[in-house]
């Protein structure tokens, strides 16, 4: 086991230092070291990592890991290997807080991107719960991926229908729609990282009951979890995670589908285990998918998450392909 | 009790009152919605006025409901019908609620198909190429999805629908390359027809996609019981005589074809399927032919009623039905399952 | 006739094999009862005897044709088979599944003939479930859906049945209502009965014939009697038993002493 966490974690690092080094063009592990340690103001290279290439190299580590332990998450509360965060209804009330954002009131996706759609995310989130939750607290799971997928069948179509109106938009919400890390200053990703690590940090002690989670409701209880508490909490978490994710780097939840199967293929079924291994998993996916995104066509660029689903989709299916599941 | 059997001869059924009788409900309601759909418009003509109308075979108000019209409202409602059967046939087989013709990438399939056409061939070569593409890249992904799900000669709805999932976001991300990459108008007019419309149906449409459909249904109904065994154990359907593997391959394939019919008329508004079999599921608790009956009545009244608000709501604007579907839909849907969580 | 028999049966799943060349005579008209312990195999031979496991190796013949090649349906209508615990359809009544037991007689026209309605009202009285006929079954306790289940498997009207313990989940009074049925089945009808039991002493109070096994291997096969001896549940099970005869009917009942080390 501890083998396999430090070669993930090695190729997480050396997933990243490729992001650093890769793109239209290319730096040396010198010009690197140099940006990262002794930083001058005048030199290309160095502005050119620390401007726009670190930025992007820790928005895709943050956003791949964010999304991949908040679908791992769902995946475990509802017991549905269809759940993703998307689910819960994230990415179409970021997008419409983005879209009503910048065709009501005409806010710039760039600058405030960010705030509407961490804000949409959390609200529709808070919503979903709310409506499962009617009725003395009796949220059972499939109540609430019921509640998610048709309230975020409601935002995307008030979403789609302002665009449809209004297309001036339509091609900086469709790059968003696609997913993108770049553009952004490395000062504008704190919060995004900061957040992503606290929630992170805060999870870990709760990791061993949601082992208990996974063996069903009933056995749950008999064992003496508190259930309800349980799942609201790795709901939270998931909100948290993936709508900090989505707001930064645009609506790639795809990665939270994906990486919880394949992680618990190579990993075992220990939340322990593989809810970091996913963590790693989902970093290293959008991490390839952005550099691979910045080469194919260069100078032009693919959307990440595009790029992202032709990496990760055959590799998804030819794991699944492989491995076998006892039941089924 | 209100059962009811009926024996000709050869021919047997057991008919529970119940669940048809609720089936029926959504059939009238159906009705109902058609009738008001053929009402109403840029001209709102009364239902005596149409009728007459009609009988006079000729004029302004028998032009109005018979070409702009009523071709448009059939058009909607064999989508709406199809796209809910397919989601309930494939809720049955993949033994998951969340299930609907996105899970097998069917939509994917379509819309990669048809914004490669737009990319490509700019819409030239007649009316037909669009709805062949769809339903062509339909097929073509959900075969890929069949085989590649494959082993031993049997195929597990989970690895269906894992399967699915991955060549649907495949699928999803082509469409996406394209339109970014592609050229400027191409996402405008290919994004129309993403977000699903019955736009400009004329009687050549409602008929061809009709005939197509009723030649699946022709196949589909007598599957529809072994729909009803999906959910059982494999070991034992298999006790029973069902050759699981046969019949898990048929249903998929019917509910491949009508999802993917609708789609290439209807564009991708897959919503229909997911949540049609659910309001059905809700409303007729008891699973069987009336609970799909139901399904379809839902799923046509929800498509009819979603293109009645896109073309009259927003005058002059005509919008597409499918962003009204999930609009009509999901309160709805909201509302149920509120109003469900009080009584139990 | 309806004979059915195991040859040269080699069975396993993927790479593992459970059962290895076992050959099996099942006596027509009669109740055979397998018994073993965990993981002895018995389950998988059931499986391979109601055609739904195939063998990597020898054949189960059913009146002298290969199981694996006759059509499904057919076999349907001369043999029933019953899983452990199959999973519950939601929103079905129990009158539905009930009925499923007659699909192999129906085609897509006829689908409730006279004949069904009568199998399918006597299959619910007969397990005692004519009372929940309109009941959802995942409403139902455990017990009665077990019930529904052996009532599914005799509105087959087969003359074999297959039951892969029919009896866990049911409270003292109900097991001997199955066992009973059973029994009346085969007694009025010259049904052929094989059934996995875990209970011994029922096993030896209803079951003309017992089959034990262990690891893949029948161990002793014959009457009660001469199964039931303290030697062979202790090859069987590792029990150290003493039998006596059963206060009520005399057949040979074990009484555990501990576990053979």
């Amino acid at each position: 086991m501890t083998t396999k966490a430090f070669g993930l974690l090695l190729a997480v690092i050396c997933s990243a230092l490729v992001s650093l080094a890769a793109g239209g063009h290319w730096l040396g592990p010198e010009a690197i070291w140099h940006a990262l340690v002794m930083p001058e103001a005048d030199n290309i290279d160095d502005l050119l990592i620390r401007g726009t290439r670190a930025s992007r190299t820790l928005i895709a580590l943050v956003a791949g890991a964010s999304l991949a332990v908040a679908g791992g998450l769902i995946q475990t509360v509802t017991g549905n290997p269809l759940a993703s965060p998307g689910i819960l209804g994230i990415n179409a009330g970021a997008l419409l807080a983005l879209v009503a954002g910048a065709g009501l009131l005409s806010l710039p996706l760039a600058g405030s991107g960010y705030v509407a759609a961490l804000l949409g995310a959390g609200l529709t989130c808070g919503l979903v719960w709310l409506i499962a939750m009617q009725g003395a607290g009796r949220a059972g799971p499939l109540r609430l991926v019921l509640a998610g997928a048709a309230l975020a069948a409601l935002f995307n179509a008030i979403s789609q229908a302002l665009l449809v109106v209004d297309q001036q938009g339509l091609d900086a919400i469709l790059v968003w729609m696609a997913g993108s890390v770049a553009g952004h200053s490395l000062t504008g990703v704190w919060p995004m990282l900061v957040g992503a690590v606290v929630v992170m940090a805060l999870g870990v002690p709760f990791l061993r009951h949601l082992n208990v989670l996974s063996a069903g409701e009933q056995t749950a209880r008999t064992v003496g979890a508190r259930v309800r508490g349980l799942q609201a909490i790795a709901l939270l978490a998931t909100a948290l995670l993936a709508g900090n994710a989505v707001a930064m780097a645009g609506s790639i939840a795809f990665v939270g589908l994906i990486v919880p199967h394949l992680a618990r293929r190579l990993l075992g079924s220990d939340h322990r285990c593989w809810l970091p291994g996913a963590a790693a998993l989902g970093a290293m996916l959008l991490l390839w998918g952005d550099i691979v995104a910045r080469l194919v066509i260069a100078p032009r660029e693919v959307p990440v998450g595009v790029a992202m689903t032709l990496i990760g989709v055959p590799f998804f299916i030819g794991l699944i392909r492989m491995t076998g599941r006892p039941h089924g | 009790m209100g059962d009811m059997t009926i024996r000709l001869a050869g021919y047997s059924r057991r008919i529970a009152w119940r669940p048809w009788r609720l089936a029926g409900l959504s059939l009238l309601t159906c009705v109902v919605i058609a009738l008001v759909s053929l009402a109403c418009g840029r001209v709102w003509l009364p239902p005596g006025e149409w009728l007459a109308g009609l009988k006079r075979g000729e004029g302004a108000i028998w032009l109005i409901v018979t070409q702009l019209r009523l071709p448009r409202v059939v058009l909607a409602a064999e989508v709406g019908g199809a796209l809910a059967l397919s989601g309930w046939i494939l809720q049955q087989v993949l033994r998951n609620p969340l299930a609907s013709p996105d899970t097998l990438g069917l939509s994917g399939g379509a819309s990669a198909a048809v914004v490669a056409y737009l990319a490509l061939a700019a819409g030239q070569g007649g009316a037909w190429v669009r709805p062949v593409a769809a339903i062509a890249g339909a097929l073509l992904v959900v075969a890929s999805v069949y085989a590649l799900a494959l082993r031993g000669g049997r195929v597990t709805p989970y690895r269906l629908i894992l399967i699915g999932v991955g060549m649907g976001a495949l699928a999803g991300a082509v469409v996406t390359l394209m339109l970014i990459v592609g050229r400027a108008e191409l996402a405008s007019s290919a994004y129309v027809w993403l977000v699903g419309s019955v736009y400009g149906a004329n009687r050549a449409d409602a008929v061809t996609l009709g005939g197509l459909l009723a030649l699946v249904l022709l196949f589909g109904v007598p599957l529809i019981r072994y729909a009803l065994l999906a959910p059982l154990d494999d070991a034992l359907a298999a006790g029973i005589g069902v050759s699981v593997p046969a019949s898990r391959l048929a249903l998929i394939g019917v509910a491949s074809l009508l999802a993917g019919l609708a789609i290439a008329w209807g564009g991708a508004m897959a919503f229909v399927g997911l949540f049609a079999p659910h309001l059905a599921r809700r409303w007729v608790a008891v699973s069987g032919s009336a609970q799909a009956l139901a399904a379809v009545a839902i799923g046509a009244s929800v498509v009819m009623s979603a293109d009645l608000v896109g073309r009259t709501l927003f005058l002059p604007l005509d919008l597409p039905a499918g962003i009204f579907v999930a609009a009509v839909g999901a309160p709805f849907f909201i509302g149920l399952l509120i109003r469900e969580t009080r009584t139990s | 006739m309806t004979s059915i028999r195991a040859d040269e049966l080699t069975l396993g799943y993927g790479r593992k094999t459970v059962v290895e060349g076992l050959t099996l005579d099942v006596p027509d008209g009669a109740t055979t009862v397998i018994i073993g312990g965990n993981g002895s195999g018995k389950s998988t031979l059931l499986l391979a005897l109601g055609r739904l496991l195939v063998p990597s190796r020898g054949r189960v013949l059913l009146a002298g044709a290969d199981i694996q090649r006759s059509p499904t349906r057919e076999i349907a209508r001369r043999l029933a088979l019953l899983p452990q615990q199959p999973r519950t359809p939601e929103a079905m009544t129990v009158r539905q599944l009930v009925a499923l037991g007659r699909h192999p007689y129906q085609s897509w026209l006829a689908q409730w003939s006279q004949r069904d309605e009568r199998m399918v009202e006597r299959a619910m009285q007969r397990a005692d479930v004519a009372d929940l006929a309109d009941r959802v079954v995942d409403t139902l306790s455990g017990g009665q859906r077990q019930r529904v289940w052996i009532a599914l498997a005799v509105a087959q009207d087969t003359p074999l049945l297959l039951l892969d313990e029919p009896i866990s989940f049911l409270d003292p009074a109900h097991q001997l209502d199955v066992l009973d049925l059973l029994r009346t089945l085969n007694r009025e009808t010259r049904k052929t009965v094989v059934m996995v039991l875990h209970d011994l002493n029922l096993a030896a109070r209803y079951g003309d014939h017992i089959i034990g096994m262990r690891d893949g291997r029948i161990v002793a096969e014959g009457t009660p009697e001469t199964v039931m001896t303290a030697d062979n549940v202790r090859a069987i099970f590792d029990l150290v038993c003493r039998i006596v005869p059963d206060p009520c009917v005399g057949t040979p009942m074990c009484v555990p002493v501990g576990r053979a080390l």
